[in-house]
């Protein structure tokens, strides 16, 4: 969908920089900025059809089809009726053709209404109702609450106090949160006088268009004085205005320019390897085609020459046709149409049909919709399918997928003591229960009741006085970037940007720090009980390279203070020297808060003198202003003032895994598909949560730590790693070894090494750095290949497409990419499935995803029973297509040899033309929508059925030669069957049958029997639709002959139903059927004794598996599934109530001996865990 | 908001038919969103066996109970097929006379083939030849040519069913698949026009047995040899001019290979001329393979009824049909019939073949069972 690109194809230069003045369309006109109306349809009335032809034809088996047509011109050449062409070629044209004139039928709807949509303009000094269509750069059109934002626009007043506007940018990034957005004090000054805006001729410089939702840059020149602009005052296209009465707004880019509409339309398209596969399949087989042709041809001149020379008394060669190699010539042409059959025009269309289906049972699945939210899986892509019964590697996100993403503040460390532990009476730590005893925070008015904490010794040292602690939390209600809102007095509810920074306001304001309200220049901060107002001046917001943030604030007593929470160990870089014994202590606390799966957070203070305030203040302001390289002027003037910190402690922050995860991660391993888990967490996060998830566990041989901060640390550690794994493959004989050393070896994938037992391999994103580069990668590949598990923690969005990228350029494997937020887009995209969990963190994960749904537990159902029934379809479907296909065409070759190789087709045309579209394209269909091994509880419970697709073995090259094979193999009896029985035959009243229609009605009922008895023998799961598919089929066939061949139709369509009486005459004679039944019987028996052998010569894991299921049928119902499942879930995910003292310290020693825990049978925290496994 | 952010493009497989879908989907989702709804499950999927994919089946599994007995049945009955059909077919009586007569083969037609290369027509030979055992009635006459491709492409498209059909735009004006037979040199269209018909079979025989020392001709019957759908329906003579057949050809003209005109097939018997010749709709039925024989009497009458006795019989040919320039032969043969039609050895052998085979493959597929089964069943646990 390249809008953009064509609006911008008309304009010779590109935009460099935009600039625009308010209320001025006379000037801004000059610029020819796009206006407002979008179209992202393709077509119009008049260029659909040429252009949609146009595109259809650019695939190879329909631009095939058409040279075939061209072909059937030339009359020396033509040896079938046109229709056996262009009937089918008709038929998948408006198929597909229809599809897309539908998509772009709702694409038009959906452009017309957005376009249509109202807005008020200010034109001429009054508010006009117009159109979206019509809005142009530099208009100044109002919106109210609850509109939809027109255009990307520069926020210039609003009804709210200080020009605040809300807004839900939902439809733009997915997060459902309210944003805030804030215009320039001297454009709020318009408020809502008309005259005013009319006025207003402000001129704005700004970037060209661009997709970055996050980033704008420009300025505002009012009255000669200069203002900076940044995204904080922009309202994009997409978003909606809430809670806010009206607002204005200057349109800075409009319709395609928009950053909405520039981050459409990039995705690139996905093919599974089965596409891939059958790519190569159709050259094989148009290969083979043309050598079936040539010899053939060859054939022809052979025989011309041999007899067709003297047969010229009865049958004079065709006009022009002067020599037997010359009516070779003709001849391979004449049967490139006749065999034409085998490269099937519909397999493609069929092919998506069938993924369309599939996709639609993971749409309505019950078993993946998430009534809590209201979510059903949804499969975005409807291409991928089958690839999800084919999953090697999973790559998974941590937060917002294992874990819930919801925060709970659950430690801290203040001034060297640690918070959030229970001890009994004894002073042992003890575990926390339902039944331990809560804070009671009803002293607290403003408290959140939601909030729970069970240290009472906390709220003591609060209430002490003690100053650290009242330090702590001060700063918590203060540094942040949370909106308050208060409906009603009291009720206090924020919004904030990220959960944990919303747990830890509400932990503030439980403890007596009660953040209230904001303004741009102040906080209220009512603290134990007592309303202060504090100065905001400035905010020195979080990023990702920052990781971290502060607040400069000044009291109500006047004390300038930095306040500032970050990552620790950037915070820990900035502290002052003086807590250099306080920062050894908050560190072991940090460990331990870390070792139990914490999110941690370091705080931190440093008063700041008024004079140096002052100045850098003023600086800021100037950098702030800056055109070029704000961003960089801005971020040093922050290093500058963020130092000599003062530490306060640490946060530490619940995040609890989602329902079901360990379970899904123990079924997942069972199905040999290795799960590696790319986090931005820290290190002993990431370990606590892989052994909470049941990824790491003690009966692994070793988990490796790869930390190394240099390149040959990383080499070092990764080959002593591999040494362990697998001391051979050091050896020069080791065949990757000798690959590698032989650059002449052009495929890069690797084999499968097996590991002496297995491991687990942790690494950290610095040492991920090193291990990327060039040289390293092969190691990391082999060294992690080798591994069960691999965890990479404070991983960047850019190393997890990396690592993904690696192993898709290293390994034959398909790998699944799963997340939920921003962040893990960019893995998504690269993996060959993308499955966004529609979660908290919003929808971008999801919009860029394949296949999404609401909880991480549903992967397994999506991949051992959707994926796994999708690709056991697929390939059966794709198996049988090439089978009826080649059993059908080859049966003209072998007559070629009896009829002088003249193209004489052996079936009627009628039948070639309806062979794949009427007879046979409804059973294999309904074998491919309804066909199961075994049902959805038995794929779940032997997770070993998966392994086949991994390793690709239902549909592979292998497996179409055996296609062939069976094909040929069936077309010689299918041949040789009539050949035999109407030689010299004669009907039981002495009448001639060999003769060419008899025979040819003999060979189709043949096959077209032979065919339905084959989808039989392979469909395993006998629905009634199945039944009534091929009953109905093999019915239509009968309907069709008798009619066609009736005199009826011969007396009205005389030249087209030549075959007249032929079913009476023929279906009636014993013999034939005898022969029918001969050919039935050879075809199929074979089949049938060959897999029976093979199941007890040679059972595959399915085969021995489904003996099992089929042992276990049998039997009165089975014992109890789900202990089997129960048997290994001892670590629960309620890892943050169940870990022992320490236990992050063990890790972090290396010691991977981990105590078995002694409450795991008290059922912690699960609790939907239960429930579903019953399903 | 518009639905085509939710799907960034659509992809090749309908994604777009469903593009309706994602708006409805978000729509449900922001109204989800919305404070006042109920957590109602508006998007929960319905519960039906199809769309759970539970749609009630059969399970039909290749086991040793299945296949066993499959192959044992099947075996047995193909056995007893076989049985059926090579004993019916060994009761069938059959004889083939090859009249050919290549040149140096000392035959008794070779002087007519001879005359037949050098182009001459009209010559005549004769046969006499033993019936070693009497031939059950009705006995059939079939003529037999080999090597010749009535199976061609060119060949069988050479023909105008229109006009064979009556049709008068079919008389004046051929189907350009008649070609090269399509007109005379003058333009003056053929009827029946095309290979097929210009190369209709045109040798004829006479039967005699020779009782008491004389040859008595044996009745050939040429009434009900084609079949009739094709003497009914497929073939009729064009509208007739004046109650004249000749009338109604007139305007066209006789295929180059033929002696007379298409009305002159049977003078004496105007219900076989023209289109509706017996003789001629059997040839214009083309053969499947490159050896046929067709049906050209049928000797059902009078004191033959019954059969063919015993005994000498004289066969007279007239020989017109050149065969030998491009290697073909001709036969006669005379045939019984049974109610699987004519002498067929094939399905009979092929039947007994592999019903052996069947129940052989039986047998070693229960020793493998057997041999196999528990090691199998170890395996899984």
């Amino acid at each position: 969908m390249p809008l953009s690109g064509l609006k911008f194809g008309k304009k010779k230069l590109k935009e460099e920089e935009r600039h625009l003045q308010a209320n001025n369309r006379d000037f801004n006109l000059e610029f020819e900025y796009a206006n407002n109306s979008i179209k992202t349809s393709k077509y119009n009335f008049f260029t659909f059809l040429p252009l949609n032809l146009f595109e259809q034809f650019q695939r190879i088996a329909n631009a095939y089809f058409l040279f075939l047509l061209i072909l059937q011109l030339i009359p020396q050449v033509s040896s079938l009726s046109w229709f056996t062409t262009v009937v089918p070629l008709v038929l998948v044209l408006t198929v597909s053709g229809v599809k897309d004139a539908i998509d772009d039928f709702n694409r038009h709807k959906s452009d017309n209404h957005v376009n249509n949509r109202p807005v008020q303009v200010l034109i001429n000094g009054r508010l006009k109702d117009d159109k979206w269509m019509h809005i142009q750069v530099g208009d100044i059109i109002k919106l109210e609450n609850n509109n939809f934002v027109t255009a990307d626009l520069l926020l210039l007043s609003s009804s709210e106090p200080h020009s605040l506007t809300y807004i839900e940018t939902a439809e733009l990034d997915g997060e459902t949160n309210l944003k805030v957005k804030q215009a320039l004090t001297v454009t709020a000054e318009l408020g809502e006088n008309l005259q005013k805006l009319t006025d207003f001729n402000g001129e704005v410089k700004c970037e060209a268009p661009n997709n970055k939702l996050d980033k704008f840059t420009g300025t505002l020149t009012l009255h000669g004085e200069k203002f900076a602009l940044d995204n904080e005052k922009m309202l994009l296209r997409g978003c909606t205005i809430r809670n806010t009465e009206w607002c204005f707004g200057l349109v800075i880019y409009a319709g395609p320019d928009t950053k909405l509409m520039q981050n459409c339309g990039k995705t690139t398209f996905k093919r599974t390897s089965i596409d891939r596969l059958m790519n190569v399949l159709v050259l094989v087989i148009f290969a083979f085609l043309a050598l079936m042709c040539f010899i053939l041809a060859i054939g022809n001149g052979i025989w011309e020459h041999d007899k067709g020379y003297y047969f010229q008394v009865y049958l004079p060669w065709a006009d022009g046709v002067t020599s037997a190699p010359y009516s070779g010539f003709l001849m391979f042409w004449s049967y490139v149409i006749i065999l034409n059959t085998v490269v099937p025009i519909s397999l493609y269309v069929s092919v998506e049909i069938i993924r369309l289906g599939n996709s639609f049972y993971i749409d309505w699945d019950r078993k993946m919709y998430y009534p809590l939210n209201d979510t059903p899986a949804q499969a975005r892509t409807t291409t991928l399918n089958e690839e999800l019964g084919q999953i090697k590697y999973i790559f998974s996100d941590k937060t917002g997928t294992l874990t819930q993403n919801i925060m709970a503040f659950n430690k801290c460390s203040i001034n060297g003591k640690s918070y959030g532990d229970v001890y009994d009476m004894a002073g042992q730590r003890t575990e926390i229960t339902e039944h331990t005893e809560k804070v009671d925070f009803s002293y607290n008015q403003l408290a959140d009741p939601k909030f729970v904490f069970y240290d009472h010794s906390l709220v003591e040292a609060v209430k002490l006085d003690d100053a650290a602690t009242h330090g702590f939390f001060r700063l918590l209600s203060l540094c942040h970037t949370v909106m308050p809102e208060e409906k009603k007095a009291g009720n206090l509810v924020y919004q904030a940007q990220s959960p944990d920074e919303g747990a830890l306001v509400t932990a503030a304001r439980n403890f007596g720090f009660v953040f209230r309200a904001r303004t741009p220049e102040t906080i209220t901060v009512v603290e134990m009980g007592e309303t202060k107002v504090y100065e905001l001046l400035a905010i020195l917001d979080f990023n990702n390279v920052r990781k971290r943030m502060s607040v400069i604030v000044r009291s109500p007593e006047g004390d300038l203070t930095l306040y500032c929470k970050g990552a620790d160990t950037i915070v820990y870089e900035l502290l002052d020297a003086s807590c250099e014994s306080l920062k050894d202590e908050t560190m072991e606390h940090l460990n331990e808060f870390a070792g139990e799966g914490l999110r941690t957070l370091v705080v931190a203070y440093k008063n700041l003198q008024e004079d140096y305030f002052e100045e850098w203040h003023k600086r800021h302001h100037e950098a702030s202003t800056a055109l070029d390289g704000r961003e960089e002027k801005l971020s040093e003037l922050y290093e500058e003032i963020e130092k000599d910190l003062m530490l306060l402690g640490a946060t530490a922050i619940e995040d609890k895994l989602q329902d079901g995860v360990p379970q899904t991660i123990e079924t997942l391993a069972k199905a040999h598909i290795k799960i590696w888990v790319l986090t931005g967490d820290k290190q002993e996060t990431a370990v606590n949560i892989g052994y909470s998830c049941n990824m790491l566990h003690d009966d692994m041989k070793d988990v490796f730590i790869i930390e190394g901060n240099t390149s040959e640390a990383v080499l070092d550690e990764l080959r002593t790693a591999r040494k362990k794994m697998n001391p051979d493959s050091f050896l020069d004989s080791d065949e990757i070894n000798l690959k590698f050393e032989n650059p002449s070896m052009k495929s890069r994938i690797l084999p499968e090494e097996q590991a002496n037992g297995v491991y687990g391999l942790v690494i950290n994103g610095h040492s991920l750095a090193y291990a990327l580069e060039g040289n390293l990668e092969l190691e990391l590949v082999r060294t992690a290949c080798m591994c069960k598990v691999v965890i990479c923690c404070r991983v960047t969005p850019l190393q997890k497409a990396q690592v993904v990228e690696l192993v898709k350029k290293y390994k034959k494997a398909v790998t699944l990419a799963i997340g939920d937020g921003a962040n893990d887009v960019s893995m998504i995209k690269t993996a060959h499935i993308g499955v966004g969990i529609s979660g908290q963190e919003g929808m971008q994960a999801v919009l860029s995803s394949d296949f999404s749904f609401a909880q991480f537990r549903y992967l397994q159902r999506l991949l051992l029973v959707h994926g796994r029934w999708s690709y056991i379809r697929m390939c059966k479907f794709l198996r049988y297509f090439f089978y009826k296909n080649f059993a059908f065409t080859l049966v003209h070759f072998w007559y070629g040899f009896f009829s002088g190789f003249s193209a004489q087709t052996v079936y009627d045309q009628w039948f070639i033309t309806l062979y794949n579209l009427v007879y046979t394209s409804l059973p294999v269909l309904g074998m491919s929508l309804f066909d199961q091994d075994v049902d959805d509880r038995w794929s779940m419970r032997f997770p070993h059925l998966y392994e086949p697709g991994q390793q690709n073995l239902y549909f592979n090259k292998i497996e179409f030669v055996k296609c062939v094979l069976h094909g040929i193999y069936s077309s010689l009896i299918l041949f040789f069957i009539p050949y035999g029985a109407m030689y010299d035959a004669v009907r039981s009243d002495g009448k001639a049958i060999a003769d060419y229609q008899s025979f040819a009605l003999m060979a189709q009922t043949c096959l077209l029997i032979v065919v339905s008895v084959q989808i039989g023998l392979d469909t395993a799961y006998w629905t009634a639709v199945n039944q009534f598919f091929i009953w109905g089929s093999l019915s239509v066939y009968f309907a069709i002959i008798f009619t066609m061949y009736s005199d009826g139709m011969y007396l009205i369509f005389t030249a087209s139903f030549p075959f007249i009486g032929t079913a009476r005459n023929t279906l009636s004679q014993p013999n034939v059927w005898l022969a029918i039944f001969l050919s039935i019987i050879l075809c199929v028996l074979p089949v049938v004794g060959g897999r029976f052998l093979k199941a007890q010569l040679m059972p595959t894991v399915s085969d021995k598996v489904l003996g099992k299921i089929r042992a276990a049928k049998k039997r009165p119902p089975p014992p109890l599934p789900k202990t089997r499942l129960r048997r290994t879930s001892t670590r629960r995910s309620g890892y943050a109530f169940s870990h022992q003292h320490g236990f992050g310290a063990l890790i972090m020693s290396g010691r991977n001996m981990r105590p078995k825990l002694p409450f795991t049978t008290t059922g912690t925290f699960s609790p939907n865990s239960e429930k579903n496994r019953h399903k | 908001m518009p639905g085509w952010r939710h799907r960034p493009l659509p992809g090749r497989g309908g994604a777009g038919s469903r593009a309706g879908g994602a708006l409805q989907r978000s729509a449900g989702t922001m109204a989800a969103a919305s404070p006042c709804a109920e957590p109602a499950a508006r998007n929960k999927p319905d519960n039906t066996a199809f769309t759970q994919q539970r749609l009630p089946a059969w399970q039909p599994l290749l086991s040793a109970g299945t296949a066993l007995p499959l192959f044992f049945c099947v075996g047995l009955a193909c056995l007893a097929l076989g049985l059926g059909l090579h004993f019916s077919s060994d009761t069938i009586r059959e004889l083939e006379l090859d009249y050919t007569g290549a040149p140096g083969s000392g035959h008794n037609c070779s002087r007519c083939a001879n005359a037949s290369l050098a182009g001459a027509g009209g010559c005549t030979c004769s046969l006499r030849f033993e019936l070693p055992e009497r031939f059950p009635g009705p006995v059939c006459l079939y003529y037999q040519l080999s090597n010749y491709y009535q199976n061609h492409r060119r060949y069988g498209v050479s023909r105008d069913d229109r006009q064979l059909s009556g049709d008068a735009s079919g008389l004046s004006n051929p189907a350009t698949e008649c070609s090269p037979f399509r007109t005379d040199p003058q333009g003056i269209p053929i009827a029946p026009c095309g290979a097929i018909a210009n190369s209709l079979f045109n040798d004829t025989f006479a039967l005699y047995h020779l009782a008491n020392g004389t040859f008595y001709p044996v009745p050939l019957d040429n009434r009900g040899i084609s079949w009739w759908t094709d003497s009914n329906i497929k073939f009729s003579n064009p509208e007739l001019v004046n109650g004249s057949l000749e009338a109604a050809f007139k305007g066209t003209t006789k295929p180059p290979n033929w002696p007379h005109a298409a009305y002159m097939l049977d003078m004496g018997n105007t219900n076989n001329t023209g289109f509706i010749n017996e003789d001629f709709i059997v040839w214009m039925r083309t053969a499947a393979l490159p050896t046929f024989r067709k049906l050209y009497r049928r000797v059902r009458e009078g004191n033959f009824s019954s059969g063919l006795p015993q005994g000498t019989y004289r066969l007279d040919i007239t020989y017109n049909y050149p065969v030998l320039s491009f290697q073909g032969t001709k036969k006669v043969i005379f045939s019984t019939v049974s109610w699987m039609g004519g002498k067929n050895p094939f399905l009979g052998i092929v039947y007994l073949v592999f019903g052996s085979a069947c129940i052989l493959t039986g047998f070693v597929m229960l020793a493998v069972h057997i041999r196999f089964q528990k090691q199998n069943q170890m395996d899984v646990e």
